[in-house]
């Protein structure tokens, strides 16, 4: 691209400070989004909607990608301080709108979940509290750790002096409480194991304290085994997982023979023929059709877009000073990586099956949305800054 | 850095530990020359960053452990232990049989009578045709025999009446050909779908219609074989096979056809039996229907019901379901019967001069001799005072029980729903009048197949079986139960042979199989009870070749009507055994027998028998030709005088000794069954000494 290095436009300077790999890795997982849809939609979309609908459901969806790429590089062009107003702004919006679908929205597969809204049809708000949410979380956090930073360092002592130090980190723990109540209430287990996660996750950079995280992962270890003896369909998965001959393993059975009917190369595009009876093909199960009809090749180049953006992007953050910066990152990078890896893991039977979307190649277009939300964001924070050290105050 | 203000990008990447770019370098804390100063408050805000970037490698770490995972499980999947998937057979042709449920149905050669075929169905789901008046005059632009009103209101109809449940399945046509079902394809209409299902055809058409029987619209069987076995073609797919040889029973449908045409009869049965196995090579009930086309059934033109309406019913089996006096042809049983229990000897006989009358029935003789008769007279001059004696002689409990053990008191055990009881007289009922009468096959109904497979054992050494309709295995014998000596059997057939030569079935004979029979002439009993004038069952039962019997047949006409060849009779010796003669002469050569042409005399002087008793000096043979008008004029009873009347031609008495091994007739499969010639000598036992 043929852009002076002395442009100074906003564009200009947004050219020569964004991290370009990661712009580039995320466009070739968009452009998969694209090849996966043509790929997976009319198998499904015959099936739930009706031969007639073929197209419909590709061209939707290839209008959401396209809007997700434009939104990602609207957001990445705002600045640190403007992202974080953007998510507080998203965060408070978002809650709203969850909330209210436990009041207004409509009910599919036994969960309110969705809004229907005007022009926009139907939507999942709880999938843009996600990045919002990290990104108030990192903020919080960050202004905790400045109390705290002025409180070790500091001229007045005591225990009350600086109480932004408790204040911020219990504040972000009480906005996932509620944020955990309503998603609990909708009910949605998913998004809300993928919040604490990363909530978590941001904690545990942030700093804290070793004896904390053992406690914390112990009590996330118990939590599972009581979910596991409590709700019968988490045990019912569990053990379908770790014995299939226990129950119906239908759509893990055919979702590895997706990926052995495809091998190294694959069947080749429109070939797949798992695909047909493989539910969920468009969404939670994207991998495997991927891997029938593009075989190892083209799902390990999608694992490494995944891994190289996650693991570049967290290596790179230790370059960087602004505690803010780094947590929001951080919180963006661990959702994002989380959800591809669950989906990828539960579509390999590496783990019990768990319903997520694969970060843009999966159907949906709030996902598609709120994950380009999420990477703008990204993209935003992790720009070069002249000063960044003045920028973080 | 290169002197000259090189690019920025350039630069390397900062180390994790290099202080943020353009930042002056700041001595780490506690340096040496503590030239500046650092607050405590960055410097505990750098351990905290310090504190994170370790938290930061850990993180990265994990991610990357997850991926690698993730990189690990994807090769095993695809490369190392990729699962088989289990497809559908849709991008492959299915070879071999179509899949159909039910198995076909072939004929003992294994051409196919009855097979499922796959054709598609075409319903619609009136939930997704918004306009029904549209779509069903687009339907009707391919499939145009729709009903257009009916149609319409299919489509129409979205609720069951009288409730919210939605109609999402109406039947628009059972079976559709490839070709309509692309037409209706290509019209592109929502709403319309196709599915598998499968249709009966019976590729010989009318030919064993009652044998086959049909099937319901969803292929349950609901006559005939397709009923009997119905469990049986629905779990095992083998072809079923019947003892059915479908070019003989085409042969005996036409011949029964002609019989019928020939003297304008209402209806006619034939079957065509193996002697040996009891297997029914053939069995036809006219008038018939063809099964694969059911409504032809219903557009028959109305006719008024006749006695019950079973005389017209294309559906109605006569030859199994209908009970018909047997008429004269049961002589042949009383006749077995009296020999086997001595009560009579051949050339024993009975008066036959005057009529029996017992109460207020009388017994006389269609165009009798009046006079004393032999057995053999009797027999072939069909005798119904002599016959009447004859049973008398036995006694009643003993006819009885012959009657049962012949099985004609009984539901005959085959492989077809279709099967009718017997009407005869109960143990208390069966007085000495019901012996007379049923002694020359009056009094009692039995159907075609009783008559038939008595016959049957009567010529094939006095084994009786039960009738089937299933192939059975080369040379498997079949059980049975013995109902008459063997020597009883032999003599019957010299006598059914007689008939032929001799009596009243002359025009059943058929140059080269010895032909043996009996014609039965009964009338038909009405309503009310009482017998019908000029409603008569004309029939011809009987075996050949007689010299060594393979199979018995019987062919009936039901109420023939007189016609110019016949002389104005209607009686069975002009109506059943000319078409008894035409079945031979047309099946037996497809049955492999070929006519004996050489030792016809030879073969024809071991069967024949005498009319009358032979009488001493014995003489040499003379020809055979001359001997049967010697009836002419009736010798007096056996034990007075009257020798000098009539001497029989000479040679014929007694039963001509086996001087050399009877011709066999040569045939394909040649059974190592009956040979009249295996009793050698036994015939003379008859004779008076």
């Amino acid at each position: 691209m043929a852009v002076s290095r002395a442009d100074t436009s906003v564009l200009g300077r947004w050219w020569w400070t964004v991290d370009r790999w990661t712009l580039a890795a995320l466009l070739v997982l968009i452009g998969f989004g694209y090849v996966m849809m043509l790929a997976a939609s009319p198998a499904v979309a015959e099936r739930v909607i009706g031969s007639a609908a073929r197209g419909l459901l590709f061209v939707k969806q290839v209008v959401f990608l396209g809007l997700a790429a434009a939104l990602m590089v609207a957001v990445s062009l705002l600045s640190p301080r403007d992202v974080r107003r953007l998510a507080v702004l998203g965060c408070l919006g978002a809650l709203a709108l969850t909330a209210a679908t436990l009041a207004i929205g409509f009910e599919t597969k036994g969960a309110r979940r969705w809004l229907a809204l005007p022009l926009l049809g139907t939507m999942q708000p709880s999938e843009f509290l996600k990045p919002c949410f990290a990104v108030v979380t990192a903020w919080m956090l960050a202004e905790g750790k400045a109390s705290q930073a002025l409180a070790l360092g500091g001229g007045r002592q005591g225990l009350l002096a600086h109480p932004g130090r408790f204040l911020w980190p219990t504040a972000a723990l009480l906005l996932l409480g509620v944020i955990a109540l309503i998603l609990k209430a909708q009910p949605d287990f998913g998004m809300l194991m993928v919040v604490v996660a990363v909530c978590l996750a941001q904690f545990f950079v942030a700093g804290l304290n070793i004896v904390a995280v053992g406690i914390v992962g112990a009590a996330g270890a118990a939590l599972a085994v009581a979910a596991y003896h409590v709700l019968p369909h988490v045990r019912s998965r569990v053990d379908r997982f770790l014995d299939p001959a226990a129950g119906d393993t239908y759509q893990i059975t055919r979702s590895l023979e997706a990926f052995g009917h495809g091998g190294l190369f694959g069947r080749g595009p429109g070939e797949g023929r798992v695909k047909n009876v493989l539910p969920d093909a468009h969404a939670d199960f994207v991998f495997a059709v991927a891997g029938e009809e593009f075989g190892f090749i083209v799902c390990a180049v999608i694992l490494a877009l995944f891994a190289f953006i996650v693991v570049r992007g967290l290596i790179r953050l230790l370059a960087e000073t602004d505690l803010f910066v780094v947590l929001a990152a951080t919180g963006l990078l661990a959702q994002f990586g989380l959800q591809a890896f669950v989906n990828m893991a539960s579509s390999l039977h590496l783990i019990p099956t768990k319903g997520m979307t694969l970060p843009f190649v999966s159907y949906g277009g709030s996902s598609v949305l709120a994950i380009a939300l999420g990477m703008g964001m990204l993209l935003a924070l992790t720009r070069r800054r002249p000063n960044r050290a003045e920028l973080g105050a | 850095m290169t002197p000259g203000g090189a690019p920025e990008e350039l630069r390397p990447p900062p180390a994790p530990d290099a202080p943020p770019a353009g930042r002056t370098v700041v001595p780490a804390a506690g340096g040496a020359r503590g030239l500046v100063r650092v607050a405590a408050p960055e410097l505990a805000r750098r351990a905290q960053i310090e504190r994170t970037r370790g938290r930061l490698v850990l993180a990265a770490g994990g991610f990357s452990v997850l991926f690698a995972a993730v990189g690990v499980k994807l090769t095993l999947a695809t490369l190392v232990d990729p699962a088989q998937p289990r497809l559908r057979a849709a991008p492959t042709v299915p070879a071999g049989e179509p899949p159909v449920a039910r198995a076909p149905i072939t004929d003992r050669n294994g051409e196919v009578l009855a097979v499922s075929l796959r054709v598609m169905e075409l319903y619609a789901n009136p939930q997704e045709i918004s306009d029904p008046v549209a779509a069903a005059d687009r339907l009707l632009t391919v499939l145009p025999n729709l009903d257009r009103e009916r149609l319409i209101e299919r489509l129409t109809k979205r609720n069951v009446p009288g409730t919210d449940r939605p109609v999402e399945f109406a039947y628009i046509v059972r079976n559709l050909t490839p070709r309509q079902m692309l037409a209706v394809n290509n019209l592109g209409q929502p709403g319309f779908h196709f599915r598998p299902a499968e249709r009966r055809f019976f590729p010989q058409g009318a030919s064993a219609a009652h044998i086959i029987g049909q099937v319901d619209v969803d292929g349950n069987g609901i006559a005939g074989v397709e009923k009997a076995f119905d469990e049986r073609l629905r779990t095992d797919r083998a072809p079923l096979r019947l003892s059915i040889d479908i070019r003989v029973q085409v042969a005996l449908r036409e011949a029964v056809q002609a019989a019928i045409a020939d003297f304008n009869g209402i209806g006619g049965a034939g079957v065509i039996m193996d002697v040996h196995t009891a297997e029914v090579l053939a069995m036809v009930s006219l008038p018939d229907y063809d099964p694969s086309d059911p409504m032809s059934l219903v557009r028959r033109p109305q006719q008024p019901a006749r006695r019950g309406g079973t005389d017209t019913d294309p559906t109605f089996n006569r030859a199994t379901v209908g009970v018909y006096e047997p008429g004269s042809t049961f002589k042949l049983f009383t006749t077995a019967m009296a020999l086997d229990y001595g009560t009579v000897n051949l050339w024993g006989g009975y008066d036959a001069s005057r009529p029996i009358r017992y109460g207020r029935f009388t017994i006389s003789d269609f165009r009798g001799k009046n006079r004393w008769l032999a057995v053999p007279e009797i027999v072939a001059y069909s005798s119904n005072i002599a016959s009447a004696h004859m049973a008398v002689a036995v006694g009643p409990q003993r006819h009885r029980e012959f009657m049962a053990r012949m099985g004609m008191l009984q539901r005959l055990q085959v492989e077809l729903p279709e099967t009718a009881r017997p009407l005869a007289p109960s143990a208390q009922g069966w007085r000495d009048i019901n012996t007379m009468t049923i002694g020359f096959g009056h009094g009692i109904s039995v159907t075609p197949l009783h008559v038939v497979n008595g016959v049957a054992a009567l010529a094939n050494g006095g084994i009786l079986r039960q009738p089937t309709l299933v192939a059975q295995p080369p040379g498997a014998e079949r059980e049975g139960v013995r109902v008459i000596s063997e020597r009883t059997s032999e003599t019957m057939r010299r006598l059914m042979r007689l008939v032929v030569t001799e009596g009243s079935g002359r025009s059943a004979e058929v140059p080269g199989y010895f032909v043996g029979g009996k014609t039965g002439t009964a009338q038909k009993v009405g309503p009310r009870g009482g017998y019908l004038q000029d409603k008569r069952i004309a029939a011809f039962v009987g075996a050949f070749p007689m010299n060594a019997p393979r199979y018995a047949f019987y062919i009936m006409v039901d109420e023939p009507k007189p016609n110019a060849r016949s002389h104005g009779y209607a009686t069975a010796g002009w109506v059943a055994a000319p078409a008894a003669g035409a079945v031979i002469r047309r099946v037996a050569p497809i049955l492999g027998l070929v006519p004996e042409t050489e030792r016809v005399p030879l073969i024809q002087q071991v069967l024949a028998i005498p009319l009358q008793p032979p009488r001493p000096p014995r003489q040499p043979a003379a020809p055979p030709a001359a001997q049967p008008r010697a009836a002419s004029a009736p010798p007096p009873a056996r034990p007075p005088a009257g020798a000098a009347r009539a001497e029989p031609p000479p040679g014929q008495m007694p039963l001509p000794q086996r001087a050399v091994e009877p011709p066999a007739l040569r045939r394909t499969e040649a059974p190592a069954g009956l040979r009249l010639a295996t009793a050698p000598a036994e015939g003379a036992a008859h004779a008076p000494r």
